[in-house]
């Protein structure tokens, strides 16, 4: 009895998922990628200045002599004026959104918030230079040197030229760009809270206060904190809105008024210009701080934010 | 009034006037870019090349050169991408590797734009000898890459199982019920998430800096520095000519105004797409 052989067909199922898997593993290399190519540029100053790179405060292109610690300073004191101002107004955009408004207000107000989202950086930063620097020169600056310098403890961060621009603002403008991403996750993650602990709260005659401090916040803090990371996490990485309005000097100054520096910005401002190999191998160096620097923060809020799903 | 209805007024207070600011300062933003941009726009704007400072021009090249780079980067990314998202939505539940992709895929998502610039900077421009824009459009397809991935793989996710059964049913292969009914069920979502990585990276400027430079050339040569919107608004409104800082305004309301258009469309889609098909 003859035998069917059938035609020999390639496998199209192992082949497609062959290619598929290849193009996920492509997340991974690219990944790797960019962690060996800022070792491998930032390796002279490493070699160079030693771990304590970090920590040194001198930043000297004409002398060949540099540290990250002013650029750590700016980014990280930046990033934390953002936080101060952003959470609690993302809070309070979330909480308006999703439990006071009605949906006629909610929906449009909601999709402006997330348009806010999408403004691309250099916006933001020509907004901060040409609109918000010299209202906040003269409505703010001005009457801050005359009234909060003398204030004890804090009257020094109020000590400075009114320029516009410098550390505070940086914090200001980083403070409006995650503003819209910080309140819509939060206001997300209170629509998934049940409709029966509010009617209970409610029922119990708590105002709406109580029903969102001591029954709503306390179901959704794992996806408000981790949200508020993530928001920190694009503050510390922001580059082109902070180079518009930090003003560029890498300096660390007590007065919030003077121009500053943060990592991202000294890399976007000095990268091209740049022509000794240290100070190249320098501007990667920050490069390597400021990965690390968001890798953890980021890691942190997406383990947060997965907790509560 | 007791304290409990004045914590409470106070309360309130406070979320409506948070709200009212962000809606304040969004309009602001879009008031200057408009009255401002408005005063630069006109026909030379996209018939002019970039001037020289102090003197008459446009945007021509930069416009140009932005939609090269972009269109590039998400012709790069969205292959790669929609590929990848599949891996991982018919990977297994309990699949330790996509687990690890996909926290790993949240990083790069994350990731500061300016060290991806680094990255290719470092692996192309050095390595070929010259800024260009493929080294642009490649920075920009990794921006765009991990956006569509995760698009992909929620929306295939939320294909239903039976439609893919009923495939399988008929004897149709994995790749085949995939290809021709998931990615079919799947498609407006993936095009959604696929419109807003466009919106996102035609506004990136940091990859740009050190990838494709900039240029006051016009250009279709991928393989030189390219002109592009993002940097050469960076350079003229940091620049003291207010000729260029016009330019600048100009080049910042059409490139918002394109990346909200974009994002509008995005939302707007599936629910388009479904409304068409019931109505045929």
């Amino acid at each position: 009895m003859p035998t069917i052989s059938l035609p020999k067909r390639p496998d199209g199922d192992t082949l497609f998922f062959r290619l598929s898997f290849s193009s996920a593993v492509l997340i991974l290399l690219v990944l790797t990628g960019i962690v060996l190519s800022l070792i491998d540029g930032g390796w002279m100053a490493l070699r160079e200045f030693g771990p304590g790179f970090v920590f040194r405060n001198i930043w000297d292109p004409v002398n060949g002599q540099f540290g990250a610690a002013s650029a750590v300073y700016g980014t990280l004191v930046s990033s934390l004026i953002a936080m101060v101002i952003a959470v609690p107004l993302s809070l309070g955009v979330a909480i308006f959104l999703a439990e006071l408004a009605p949906d006629w207000v909610s929906q449009p107000v909601g999709m402006a918030i997330e348009l806010l989202a999408a403004v691309p950086s250099i916006i933001y930063g020509m907004w901060g230079l040409f609109v918000f620097a010299p209202w906040f020169s003269d409505g703010f600056q001005m009457w801050a040197a005359d009234h909060l310098v003398d204030l004890p403890l804090i009257g020094h961060w109020f000590d400075g030229p009114p320029i516009g621009i410098g550390l505070l603002t940086a914090g200001i403008i980083l403070a409006i760009m995650i503003l819209p991403i910080v309140s819509s996750l939060v206001r997300d993650a209170l629509k998934t809270v049940p409709n029966v602990l509010r009617e209970a709260a409610y029922g119990v005659g708590a105002t709406p206060f109580e029903v969102v401090t001591k029954v709503l916040l306390p179901a959704i803090k794992n996806a408000a904190v981790g949200a508020s990371i993530l928001g920190l996490g694009r503050a510390l990485g922001e580059t082109m809105a902070v180079a518009f309005v930090i003003g560029g000097a890498n300096r660390i100054e007590t007065s919030l008024f003077m121009p500053a520096s943060s990592i991202s910005s000294t890399i976007a401002q000095q990268f091209n210009e740049a022509t000794d190999p240290l100070h190249i191998s320098s501007l990667i160096g920050l490069g390597i701080v400021l990965f690390m620097l968001t890798f953890v923060v980021m890691g942190f809020a997406r383990v947060l934010l997965k907790k509560k799903r | 009034m007791n304290l409990r209805k004045i914590k409470n007024f106070l309360f309130i207070g406070f979320c409506m006037g948070a709200s009212a600011l962000g809606l304040g300062v969004l309009a602001s933003i879009l008031y200057s870019l408009v009255s401002n941009g408005i005063a630069g726009m006109g026909w030379h704007v996209f018939t002019e090349l970039t001037p020289g400072p102090g003197s008459f021009g446009g945007l021509k090249n930069a416009i140009i050169g932005s939609l090269m780079l972009t269109a590039t980067g998400i012709v790069i990314a969205t292959p790669v991408g929609i590929l990848a998202g599949t891996w991982l939505s018919e990977a297994d539940k309990n699949s330790r590797i996509a687990d690890a992709l996909r926290f790993l895929n949240g990083m790069l998502m994350s990731a500061p734009s300016i060290l991806v610039g680094m990255f290719v900077y470092a692996t192309v421009v050095v390595t070929t000898g010259g800024y260009s824009g493929w080294a642009g459009a490649l920075a920009l397809a990794i921006l765009a890459l991990p956006t569509i991935i995760s698009a992909t793989e929620e929306m295939l996710r939320l294909v239903p199982p039976t439609l893919k059964e009923a495939g399988s049913g008929l004897g149709a292969p994995r790749w085949i019920v995939i290809t021709r009914l998931s990615y079919r069920a799947a498609g407006p979502g993936i095009i959604t998430g696929i419109l807003l990585s466009v919106a996102r990276i035609s506004g990136e400027t940091a990859p740009l800096l050190f990838t494709a430079l900039n240029s006051n050339f016009m250009t279709t040569d991928m393989g030189a520095p390219m002109a592009n919107l993002p940097v050469t608004i960076y350079q003229y409104a940091m620049s003291p000519f207010q000729s260029w800082n016009e330019l600048a305004w100009a080049g910042a309301l059409l490139i918002t105004t394109f990346i909200l258009v974009i994002n509008i469309l995005a939302k707007a889609l599936p629910a388009l797409i479904k409304a068409r098909k019931v109505r045929a």
